[in-house]
């Protein structure tokens, strides 16, 4: 096992930029995920670590070797594609024993490894199969299996997720951290999908238009984004960006609500403009808090999602300029509110962020 | 999904019944069926049809055979050079089969998959090489020939159908290729494979229905030409069936039927044979796709 660190890296394809210097330090063991919207350069980064793509410029090292030059097979890392890109025509302990064979390892030991890896993952009886008589979850992991079996010093993953339905993808998610809390392999994952990255990551790497945006653990993420961006691609549903200003000792959003100011860092100036950051689950109901108009209320059983909007406004209007949407809450206990109905709300301080309108970037 | 179903059983409503099945379906099958079987059936018949029946038109009945007899077969097998002309074929053509299956292998995967500049001028050239009718091409062709020492020997054809079988080869393996997922390649990368390996262990295997059809098609080719044949052989012992059914039972301005129906009919039955084995796999090539 080793230790993986990307160093100002770039690519372009012809004269298209895609990653503009991109520096991830990634420690042995740990688990690692990229990502981002489609498009950001996650899956790229992910290509050129495993060697199918050039480098366009900067430095990519496995343990301590540079790695730029070296082509895919001699990396010693292995991957799982997102369409699994099992061989057809060969039964799972042929697909699983292929990279063996090709290094010439023994029989017996390739044997006792591709067992191993099949008693891993619970695919001992379906070793003589072919990847056609498989489920969507079994193919998804004889896919890991051929990883496993190489005993690589990176793992890498490009979305495995995403072609399984939406039960057997939080199993797998289990499945995988499991296998490397177990397994111990540097691996690096990508998705699109942040709930996958906040489940299973030691590390996130958020990557936006071929830029890292931030790198730290889930909840670190979560608690402190660095800036606008993340604060949104993070948390589900997404954290609400209120335009307006500070105002005393509250802030005053431009739809005329007032909301408290974070109590951490430093105070903002008086009359400040900034964009109050606020995740519909730290919103809370209060007697006496800013009254706001219902709009629709979408129970899920554990919890309520309630859309609000400034009493008397028209949907959308001034209260979420930047996303043209009511304001997200959500709620642990049950709201008998209707539709058109007002409640009175407050957000919790310790909990609120202020970003800066310009930049987008965290004040305080 | 209750929608396309429904769409699909409303778009062949039309065969519900029996009548309309007969008009839509079974009528034009049958006129196909004839209109394609009926040279094969008359050059059956002719074949064992006794001397004075092949022109007595009055007296017998030309759909038909009394007596039928297998003289013209015995004679063609045992009286003539026909094995020596089967044999013939069959070598030219799997041999320039085989060459022009390997040539095309290589020539298609690196168009389709090893991403070189003006890949796709050379595919398109390739396609037009096809186009070039060989009607024009004999002529230089037999120049070369002629100058490398190859006249009347069964290497001038082995060498000259690649030509012709090249450029289709590769077009149908080329379309075949690129079905094939490219994660597919790049997995066996990682995994350790090279070039070779790829195309060998991964690329070829299953790639095999479109192997089988351009081989199929190949030879099917080569067994059936004439234009080079008639011009690149001259002596008897040398010629391929094709040819030498014409030449050899045409004398002057007497065409000896029996004979030249039976050489054609036994000329044709190993390609049947091959057909018979390998049709699916044929129509899946022209048809389908690596499914995973």
């Amino acid at each position: 096992m080793a230790g993986l660190e990307i160093r100002n890296v770039q690519k372009s394809f012809g004269t298209t930029p895609i990653l503009h210097g991109v520096s991830i330090d990634i420690q042995d063991g740990e688990f690692v995920i990229l990502v981002g919207p489609s498009g950001c350069g996650k899956s790229t980064l992910l290509r050129m670590i495993a060697g199918l793509e050039n480098i366009t410029a900067g430095e990519i090292r496995i343990g301590s070797r540079v790695v730029n030059a070296v082509p895919p097979k001699e990396r010693d890392i292995a991957m799982v594609f997102q369409n699994y890109a099992l061989y057809p025509h060969m039964t799972v302990r042929d697909n699983m024993a292929f990279s063996l064979k090709l290094r010439k390892a023994p029989k017996d030991e390739t044997a006792t490894r591709v067992n191993r890896a099949a008693a891993i993952l619970g695919l001992e009886k379906l070793l003589d199969r072919y990847p056609r008589q498989l489920s969507g979850g079994q193919r998804q992991r004889v896919a890991m299996g051929r990883a496993i079996v190489r005993d690589p010093q990176v793992f890498l993953f490009d979305e495995p997720l995403s072609n399984l339905d939406a039960k057997l993808r939080v199993a797998m998610r289990a499945e995988i951290k499991e296998l490397h809390q177990r397994l111990r392999t540097t691996t690096v994952y990508v998705t699109h999908d942040q709930i996958e990255a906040m489940t299973m990551a030691d590390k996130i790497v958020v990557m936006h238009d071929g830029n890292v945006e931030q790198i730290g653990a889930p909840l670190e993420l979560y608690d402190r984004p660095d800036n606008m961006f993340v604060a949104g691609f993070i948390g589900s549903p997404a954290m609400n960006f209120l335009k307006g200003q500070v105002t005393g000792n509250s802030f005053r959003t431009d739809g005329g609500l007032t909301l408290p100011l974070p109590t951490r860092g430093a105070r903002p100036a008086e009359g400040q403009r900034a964009v109050y950051g606020l995740r519909p689950e730290h919103v809370r109901l209060a007697e006496g808090g800013v009254p706001v108009e219902v709009a629709v209320v979408e129970p899920t059983g554990s919890e309520t999602l309630v859309l609000v909007r400034p009493p008397g406004e028209a949907a959308g209007t001034d209260l979420v300029k930047d996303l043209g949407r009511d304001m997200a809450c959500v709620f642990r206990e049950r709201i008998a509110a209707r539709p058109g109905e007002r409640i009175a709300i407050t957000a919790d301080p310790n909990l609120v962020h202020l970003f800066d309108p310009e930049s987008g970037r965290r004040l305080s | 999904m209750a929608e396309t179903t429904a769409d699909h059983s409303e778009g062949m409503a039309y065969l519900d019944t029996l009548p309309r099945r007969i008009v839509t379906v079974y009528i034009p099958l049958i006129i196909i069926l004839v209109v394609l079987l009926f040279p094969f059936y008359w050059m059956a018949l002719t074949a064992i049809k006794p001397d004075e029946q092949l022109i007595d038109m009055d007296t017998y009945n030309p759909f038909w055979v009394v007596s039928p007899t297998l003289k013209h077969i015995s004679k063609l097998l045992f009286e003539t050079q026909y094995p020596v002309w089967l044999w013939n074929t069959m070598f030219v053509s799997v041999a320039a089969t085989i060459l022009s299956l390997f040539a095309s292998v290589l020539a298609a995967y690196a168009i389709v998959r090893i991403r070189y500049k003006g890949a796709a001028l050379v595919g398109g050239a390739i396609f037009l090489a096809y186009l070039v009718p060989p009607s024009i091409l004999f002529i230089p062709l037999a120049t070369i020939i002629q100058a490398y020492g190859l006249f009347d020997s069964p290497l001038a054809l082995i060498l000259v159908y690649p030509t012709i079988l090249i450029p289709f080869s590769t077009w149908l393996l080329m379309g075949y290729f690129k079905t094939i997922p490219y994660e597919l390649e790049e997995c066996a990368l990682i995994d350790g494979a090279g070039r070779w390996q790829i195309l060998t262990k991964i690329i070829l295997p299953l790639a095999v229905p479109g192997l089988i059809s351009a081989g199929i098609f190949s030879l099917t080719l080569c067994w059936n030409e004439f234009i080079y044949a008639l011009t690149f052989l001259s002596s008897t012992p040398n010629k391929t069936v094709p040819v030498a059914v014409v030449s050899e039972f045409v004398d002057g301005d007497i065409y000896r039927w029996g004979s030249l129906m039976a050489g054609a009919l036994v000329g044709s039955l190993p390609l049947v044979i091959l057909y018979s084995f390998f049709v699916e796999h044929y129509v899946s090539a022209m048809t389908g796709a690596v499914k995973e």
